[in-house]
């Protein structure tokens, strides 16, 4: 039988392994996100522009003024309308996201406990410092589960002090809660920079992994997923 | 995992090696010729399975169309949609900022000590710094859905309770200030002269050609001034003189200065909504 087909066709007959790793929602919710995030701190960066400094206005200090090349809009107003526009997207998505994974259960697999706190060093010895792989024990290692988490709570943090920017009167509670309005320009800013680290720690996993990985983000199927061994 | 005895695959399990897509493989192919996997959950919960490469494929692709929405997010960076757009998002959330307002929800004020000395109060100008402004002639024209219109004079409107507050100026670059403003209740007055308080807008033109439109409700909040005094002098010519509008609950470019002809109204004047406004910045500018 097998010699009387051509080699592709011989191989998509043989059986391959195969995990629905991301289901419909996840996926888009992390697209969605992906572009929004992107968005979110181009035009931010944009807007921050406009007034670089934590401080007063008499006397300014600048504490860092952005470069035009990564400021999206081109000026304060076109920063505002697409910082504006994909804050929707970004909550939106983010807010798809949780409800998900709260309604299916999954976030038993991706939330970090304290229990993970232990296999954090392990995980970054073996990707930073040629240590060896620890054993595969769930379908995210610790560092991965800390890194997830910790870009849902950046999420949430970016999303409650752009609030309180965003209407400092009408969430009056949440600028007390967050030190002023002053405060929370600087805690803003900090949401930003730990998105910025995330994203960076991300895509060089995503690299290391190759495109099998990547792939499964975009149908939610992987290949000979590396939890079975 | 070796030692687990290999569990029986449930028949939907089965399925996907049946019928593969575009002449896979042939009922040759039966299921006792495939290994079975032991039961492993992936990230999702799912079991992971076994399928044919073929029909693999087709999976793949049947997921890969269902992302394709978000391929509609790329219009933004179409040049010829991406001004309606994200007007349209300016559009949603001056929306929400008009649901979010709160007509008795007041905005913080602060302690003597807690003010910026008028020195470090800063002022942005768009065109000149300070017009010509004739103190003595000035009044106030008010146009409109009012029952008495016509021109006011600076007295006629310190005449109504004055009204004093420590409150926080944001600017729309990023900036604050806490200011002392004194001022009468742009609702006392306007209750007086008969204006329509159920009309949409409150229209302002003032003597440097600046222009703004606020919506009533943000107009007949308790801290909305029609601003004479910052801390306890008449106002300087930099800061508006001799009357501005002071609303803790709207952004600084709302706060218009040297005001010159107000207008109660449901349409506005040549679909004018503000001088930044019209520009691209956000109509409602609520904070």
């Amino acid at each position: 039988m097998v010699s009387t087909v051509n080699t592709l066709e011989h191989k998509q007959a043989e059986p391959v392994t195969v995990a629905y790793e991301h289901p419909f929602v996840v996926r888009l919710a992390h697209w969605v996100g992906a572009v929004a995030v992107l968005v979110m701190i181009g035009s931010g960066l944009q807007i921050f522009r406009a007034f670089p400094s934590f401080g007063p206005k008499i006397p300014q200090q600048d504490f860092w003024v952005p470069p035009k090349a990564i400021a999206l809009g081109g000026w304060l107003a076109g920063g505002i309308q697409w910082h504006f526009t994909f804050m929707w997207f970004f909550i939106g998505s983010g807010l798809l996201y949780v409800i998900y994974q709260v309604v299916s259960g999954h976030w038993r697999q991706v939330l970090f406990m304290p229990r993970d706190i232990k296999g954090v060093w392990p995980m970054v010895r073996h990707y930073f410092l040629f240590g060896k792989k620890p054993p595969v024990q769930a379908a995210y290692n610790p560092l991965q589960k800390l890194a997830y988490t910790a870009a849902i709570f950046f999420g949430l943090f970016s999303t409650l002090t752009g609030l309180v920017l965003f209407k400092p009167v009408q969430f009056w509670w949440l600028t007390i809660l967050f030190g002023g309005f002053r405060l929370t320009r600087i805690w803003h800013f900090v949401s930003m920079c730990g998105f910025v680290a995330f994203i960076i720690g991300h895509l060089i996993m995503v690299a290391l992994h190759g495109w099998n990985n990547f792939y499964s983000m975009i149908t939610g199927y992987k290949r000979d997923p590396e939890y079975i061994d | 995992m070796s030692d687990q005895p290999n569990p029986p695959q449930p028949e939907e399990q089965v399925g996907p090696l049946e019928r593969p897509e575009n002449g896979g493989p042939s009922a040759d192919a039966k299921p006792e010729q495939r290994s079975v996997t032991p039961q492993c959950f992936g990230p999702a919960g799912e079991p992971v399975r076994e399928v044919f490469g073929a029909e693999l494929k087709h999976m793949n692709r049947r997921e890969l169309l269902k992302l394709v929405p978000v391929v509609a997010l790329g219009a933004f960076a179409v040049p010829k949609f991406q001004l309606g757009l994200l007007n349209e998002g300016l559009g949603f959330s001056d929306w929400a900022s008009g649901k979010l307002f709160g007509r008795y929800r007041l905005a913080q004020t602060f302690s003597n000590s807690e003010l910026a000395p008028l020195s470090r109060f800063p002022y942005n100008y768009y065109d000149v710094l300070s017009p010509d402004v004739d103190l003595s002639t000035w009044t106030l024209t008010v146009e409109g859905l009012v029952q008495r219109p016509g021109d006011y004079k600076l007295a006629q409107i310190q005449a109504f309770p004055k009204v004093v507050q420590n409150t926080r100026h944001v600017c729309v670059e990023g900036w604050d200030v806490i200011g002392n403003f004194g001022g009468t209740r742009a609702s006392d007055f306007l209750r007086a002269i008969g204006a329509d308080l159920t009309a949409r807008f409150l229209e302002v033109e003032c003597l440097d050609q600046y222009y703004e439109s606020i919506d009533m409700a943000t107009v007949l909040h308790p801290q909305t001034l029609f601003c004479y005094e910052m801390y306890g002098q008449p106002l300087p010519p930099g800061h508006g003189a001799p009357l501005r509008l002071q609303m803790p609950t709207k952004i600084g470019y709302k706060q218009a200065k040297y005001l010159d002809t107000i207008r109660v109204t449901n349409v506005l004047k040549d679909g004018r909504q503000g001088y930044w406004e019209d520009q691209g910045y956000d109509w409602f500018g609520g904070l």
